[in-house]
């Protein structure tokens, strides 16, 4: 009897890259719910429409480079890109804006470097930082908590920009609590008194706090899965909260508390869904470490000096370009390795 | 002894696998059935293939030596069953490609005759050298899949002191249990071949590790090692993690050594032995009988009655299957070895060598390609010598050799821990192992390249020299020419003096010529005459032709 050679290893484990990226899709999902619940529908809209650019997107490049279209599209990894860079994007983001930032996350950033596995950059990190370079007016606009928009209205601001009678832009909008302390501080406002701000909650911004709450659980629950590795959110976290305690205790006029800087400004939903992107991250665990202190330093020192609302997009494109070096120097020590 | 609870080590990595052994455990093992024809090929162990005995037409006995080894890494070969030898040509032989090899044919007669086989030995009187020797002349390799001639591992070598013998009775890769098998109907002989090889080796201590998943083989050797009162031997329960089986991984497990990477067990004062080499060892030693059967586990939801047997060595698959009901009708895919170091054979009618220790016959045949690699690094977390396999995989795709061996490639001991729990389901050991295949392809070529340069610039120089020498003797024979000439210039000169000293001889045999000087009128007529017409014919020899007489005279007075 012949037999043929078999494509695939005989024994195989049931978690294919499908079911990866579906649990990351299902750890989003408790912070999302909160970010709904606390900034109405437009973020559910933007993830909508992030995700509809993208698979046409993905179908469109795969086509083009003459590879299987089904199969990639199954791997879920371009709902996950639209879905974190719609969760990044302000709330009320032109839907153009959200549609281009999706574009070049996916044609530039993923399939042009040659599609999924080989990108070195976070692809939606990179679409998030060419809108943010590109239309810096509208990466501010963040809706308010508890706006009253409801669907209707939210659908007609994000689609013809009409804004509901009644309701004046400036009262449902506003920038974030980490663009707002640097903006006071700029004005030699203490600490103190820009928190007292109707923006801030009783850690983080008001709203904000929860949602990041959200997806912390989220990314635990991926971490008990071990589909996330433990190092790059622990790192991450670990070091922004410590150089935040060494510059509150300095000068508390100044800077924020460890907890203000972790709640906010996207710190949880990076620390466990966009650092650990295993395509862009570094591989080895020492590696992680090193790449996820990379990131929490750049990420405090942006948003605390730099000229941008937040620091997180460019920390991680700067540790990206380190991936390489650094996995090469932090193998681990094989079995039997002498010394 | 073995109720003590031995203190255990543990190895990076690993994986809890689906078992899949009760399929063939059932049954006790399968007696020895006689095909009507067995292939040998010559080379079923590491090292030389074996050096061919017999010829067409030649009859053989059970036991008899038909091939006889080849160089040190090399053993002999014996005959399996009596019978007639038909043919010996290139066949198809077990290998991953389906490659042919030098095989001998014999066609049974079913008496199963024995040759006059070697009396039982009493090892403990034996050197060990010779214990080795005797090993050796059984043909016993490596049964555990290897098959590395087993008397080299027996040699710890002058200096070495053996430690720790360590068998290797783990069987943890799914679906096989011959071993397993082997312990519960062989425990005796487990025992006794560990002893012999504890001679051999002068190693003090054994310990047998096996998986807790095989309770039954465990008791049998528990009772064997009691009764037997080997007080050296310790039968140890370890943890069912694959691959605990492997060699440096079982070491680590039973006695917290790591062997040296891209080192052997020996550099630690450890020998490990797989358990059915043990046995093969004892009725070597102890029945005469060479290795000319082994225990292959036939199973898989492919086959229609699993079970292991004992089987001839060049027992043809094909009859080995149907022996076992044949196959299910939906067979997709027929496996030498386990599903996860084992390789999948393209065709059945390829004979059961002395490494084949199981025959897994699939009905499932995954036909999804694999998606790219995410660098999850799931594949790193399960790796049992802590490699990057990921980075491995890289490497080997974009056949960046040099890289690749700086990730350690050759440390890979190819458990397939990574394939198994690669999210995109990506054949990683294959692309390592063709990595390695190009490797020493590359450094073959790379010694015959320097072997063709270093012959090419031999002859270069050699031409050059050549040339050199030629020039020296041009230039010798030159300067000697040289030489010659003004030797041979004396020559001239002494001619042209002679001639000159002829010439003013004669000259003044003119002017001297004494004995004219009382001449008489005529005659001084007759010789001024004479002179005058010498005078005209100038060329001195002419003169004598023309005036023999007195020139002759002048010439022979002098």
């Amino acid at each position: 009897m012949q037999f043929n050679k078999p494509i695939q290893s005989n024994l195989h484990i049931s978690d294919t890259l499908s079911t990866v990226m579906s649990r990351v899709l299902l750890a989003l999902l408790p912070g999302t719910v909160i970010y709904c619940y606390f900034f109405g529908w437009s973020i559910v809209f933007n993830i909508i429409l992030a995700c509809l650019t993208a698979v046409i997107s993905e179908a469109l490049m795969l086509s083009l480079r003459k590879r299987p279209i089904q199969p990639y599209l199954k791997d879920y990894s371009a709902i996950v890109t639209a879905c974190l860079l719609a969760l990044a994007l302000p709330t009320l983001a032109p839907w153009w804006l959200i549609v281009i930032a999706t574009l070049f996350a996916i044609v530039i950033a993923k399939h042009l470097y040659g599609g999924l596995g080989y990108n070195p950059f976070n692809p939606a990190m990179v679409g998030y930082v060419v809108v943010m370079i590109s239309f810096p007016q509208y990466m501010t606009q963040w809706l308010t908590p508890h706006n009253g928009l409801d669907l209707i209205q939210a659908l007609q601001l994000h689609l013809w920009g009409i804004m509901p009678e009644n309701i004046m832009l400036d009262s449902i909008t506003s920038a974030t609590p980490i663009d707002s302390i640097k903006t006071g501080i700029s004005l030699q406002q203490p600490l103190a008194e820009i928190t007292q701000s109707p923006l801030f909650g009783s850690i983080g911004g008001k709203g904000w706090e929860w949602v990041s709450t959200g997806f912390l659980a989220g990314g635990l629950w991926l971490l008990y899965k071990n589909t996330i590795s433990w190092q790059i959110p622990t790192s991450m976290l670990a070091t922004i909260a410590i150089i935040a305690l060494i510059f509150n205790s300095v000068s508390p006029e100044q800077y924020a508390n460890p907890l203000l800087h972790l709640f906010n400004g996207g710190t949880i939903l990076a620390a466990f869904f966009i650092a650990t992107d295993p395509v862009t991250a570094s591989t080895t665990p020492k590696g992680r470490i090193i790449y996820a202190v990379g990131i929490g330093v750049f990420t405090y020192i942006i948003r605390t000096w730099g000229g941008y609302p937040d620091g997180i997009a460019f920390a991680v494109l700067l540790m990206n370009m380190a991936v390489p070096t650094i996995d090469y120097y932090t193998q681990p020590k094989i079995f039997g390795a002498k010394g | 002894m073995s109720d003590t609870q031995t203190k255990l080590w543990t190895f990076p990595g690993g994986l809890h696998l689906p078992e899949h052994k009760d399929i063939s455990t059932n049954q006790n093992i399968g007696n020895v059935f006689i095909p009507a024809k067995l292939v040998l090929p010559l080379q079923q162990h590491i090292g030389e293939s074996s050096e061919l005995l017999v010829k067409t037409g030649d009859t053989v006995l059970k036991g008899q030596l038909i091939a006889k080894a080849n160089g040190y890494v090399s053993v002999p070969l014996h005959a399996p069953t009596s019978g007639t030898i038909t043919s010996i040509e290139e066949q198809a032989v077990p290998h991953p490609s389906g490659l042919s090899a030098t095989c001998i044919t014999i066609e049974t007669d079913q008496k199963d005759e024995w040759v006059d086989i070697d009396k039982p030995a009493d090892y403990k009187i034996m050197d060990p050298s010779a214990l080795r020797n005797r090993i050796r002349e059984a043909g016993i390799v490596g049964l555990g899949g290897a098959g590395f001639p087993t008397f080299i591992k027996l040699n710890p070598g002058e200096r070495t002191v053996i430690d720790e013998l360590i068998i290797n009775a783990a069987e943890c890769e799914p679906y096989i249990t011959c071993d397993d098998l082997l312990m519960r109907e062989y425990a005796s002989d487990v025992i006794q071949g560990i002893q012999i090889m504890q001679h051999a080796l002068q190693a003090k201590r054994c310990i047998i590790g096996i998986e807790d998943n095989k309770q039954n083989a465990y008791l049998a050797l528990q009772q064997a090692q009691k009764e037997s009162n080997a007080t050296t031997i310790e039968v140890t329960s370890i943890p069912t993690i694959y691959p605990t089986g492997g060699e440096k991984q079982l070491i680590k497990v039973l006695t917290g050594k790591e062997s040296p990477s891209q080192g052997l067990p020996l550099d630690i004062g450890v020998v490990c032995q797989n358990v059915g080499t043990a046995v093969a060892i004892s009725h070597a030693l102890l029945n005469g009988k060479p290795l000319i059967s082994r225990i292959v586990t036939v199973t898989g939801n492919g086959i229609k009655q699993p079970r292991n047997h004992e089987v001839l060595i060049g027992t043809p698959i094909n009859e080995l299957i149907e022996h076992c009901g044949g196959y299910d009708n939906n067979v997709q895919q027929l496996i030498m070895g386990g599903p996860m170091m084992g390789f999948n054979l393209l065709s059945d009618q390829v004979p059961v060598i002395k490494t084949t220790n199981c025959l897994l016959a699939l009905n499932e045949n995954d036909s999804s390609s694999a998606m790219p690699c995410i660098r999850c690094g799931a594949c790193m977390d399960v790796c049992p010598v802590k490699l990057l396999p990921q980075q491995l995989y890289w490497h080997a795709y974009a056949k960046d050799f040099d890289k690749i061996q700086d990730y350690n490639l050759f440390d890979c001991i190819e458990c397939g821990c990574c394939t198994y729990v690669c999210p995109s389901q990506i054949p990683l050991v294959q692309y390592y192992r063709f990595a390695k295949t190009e490797i020493w392809a590359q450094e073959r070529d790379k010694i015959k390249s320097d072997h063709a340069r270093e012959r090419h610039e031999f002859r270069i120089e050699r031409l050059e020299l050549e040339k050199q020498e030629r020039e020296e003797r041009m230039r010798k024979k030159k300067a000697a020419l040289q030489k010659n000439k003004q030797k041979a210039d004396p020559k001239k000169d002494a001619i042209a003096e002679a001639l000159a000293r002829v010439k003013s001889k004669q000259k003044n045999s003119v002017v001297e010529s004494k004995n004219t000087e009382n001449l008489t009128k005529e005659q001084q007529q007759k010789i001024e005459e004479i002179d005058s017409r010498r005078e005209k014919q100038s060329p001195a020899l002419n003169k004598k032709n023309d005036n023999p007489n007195e020139s002759d005279k002048n010439n022979l007075t002098e």
